[in-house]
């Protein structure tokens, strides 16, 4: 797959919301979140399959998967 | 580009919830990893594919972490007596059948003090659908052991294990007469929105038990380290879909609830019931 013609998908964050419980951590299957102090952050965004399990499972709609 | 487009094209578009939301009233107050959070997304989620619209549905709640729900929707909602919840609704539903009547209510709230009330909804079989939040504790009150809280648990007022055995849910309210019995979980999420989605179209009393985490209370002193952890360990090797059971040897299913729909069968609706007695008394 040309790598460079790949389109990336945008992970909104509200940290306002989130209260950094890492269920969307510990459930994506592909490793692309981590938390980084009291919030997550995105760690590597290229591994994101949009499969949007952790907007699914986050309790505090504090994440979202743009295509 | 519309929802509708991007859905042809198979592109991920994330759930609009805002529509369906009180404006300013987020962030929520349950604690983080509770999942009273993602059995609210769900049940709006089920909403929206059932296409109700705001002023359609009734959210009735009695007391507690669960019943903090309708506060946070823009549904016409009613936050009441602990435990009464279902005697509200029962009034409610009598008064204006159109609606439907969707009770948010936590363990406590339905069975313990709830628990009469609970019984005789599900024996009149009136349209409703009651989503029991089982997170085996009394969250808000900080953490007291509650009808469901399984037999050995430690709770604050059980520190050597609680010594009842507790309540399975789903066969009180099968034993009661509830004509649509389901159990789902908040890790298995496409399965609540479909379990959810599924009891509010049934016509008559819905029961929805959702086992959900609570691991403040309930999983510091169980010994569980997160609440990831807990929904690995309750939710999703404790429990077992009603669709595997014939597939799986007898020593898999030991000590596992089982989940999915339990229970529908087709029974006459209390309003309707009501309706025709109306008549015949002005004959």
């Amino acid at each position: 797959m040309a790598d460079a013609a790949k389109k990336l998908p945008r992970i909104e964050i509200n940290e306002k919301f989130c209260k950094g419980c890492s269920i969307c951590v510990d459930f994506c299957p592909t490793d692309v979140l981590e938390m980084k102090g009291p919030v997550v952050v995105v760690k590597d965004l290229d591994a994101c399959t949009r499969c949007q399990l952790c907007d699914l499972r986050c309790p505090d709609f504090a994440i979202q998967v743009f295509d | 580009m519309t929802a509708e487009a991007a859905k042809k094209q198979k592109l991920s578009v994330p759930f609009d919830y805002s529509k369906y939301l009180r404006g300013g009233k987020l962030p929520h107050i349950w604690c983080p990893g509770c999942g009273h959070g993602i059995i609210l997304k769900a049940l709006l989620r089920a909403i929206d594919k059932i296409g109700l619209t705001n002023d359609e549905i009734c959210m009735v709640s009695g007391i507690g972490c669960s019943s903090r729900t309708p506060g946070y929707v823009d549904f016409n909602t009613m936050h009441t007596l602990h435990g009464r919840a279902l005697s509200y609704a029962t009034g409610i539903k009598m008064a204006n059948p159109d609606l439907n009547l969707i009770v948010t209510t936590g363990d406590g709230d339905a069975l313990a003090i709830g628990g009469n009330h609970f019984i005789h909804t599900c024996r009149r079989n009136i349209d409703m659908t009651i989503l029991v939040y089982s997170n085996s504790i009394y969250g808000m009150t900080g953490g007291q052991f509650s009808p469901t809280t399984p037999e050995g648990s430690k709770t604050s007022t059980s520190p050597y294990g609680a010594m009842e055995p507790n309540f399975d849910c789903c066969e009180l309210a099968k034993a009661s007469g509830a004509t649509f019995v389901a159990r789902a979980t908040s890790y298995h999420v496409a399965e609540l929105e479909r379990t959810i989605k599924a009891a509010i179209e049934h016509k008559g009393t819905s029961v929805v038990e959702i086992l959900d985490q609570c691991p403040i209370y309930f999983g510091r002193q169980n010994k569980y380290k997160s609440a990831s952890h807990m929904m690995e360990m309750i939710e999703k090797d404790g429990t077992v879909s009603v669709k595997q059971v014939d597939k799986l040897p007898p020593e898999k299913l030991e000590g596992k609830l089982l989940r999915g729909i339990l229970h529908q069968v087709e029974g006459e609706e209390y309003c309707d019931k009501y309706a025709k007695i109306i008549e015949k008394a002005q004959d």
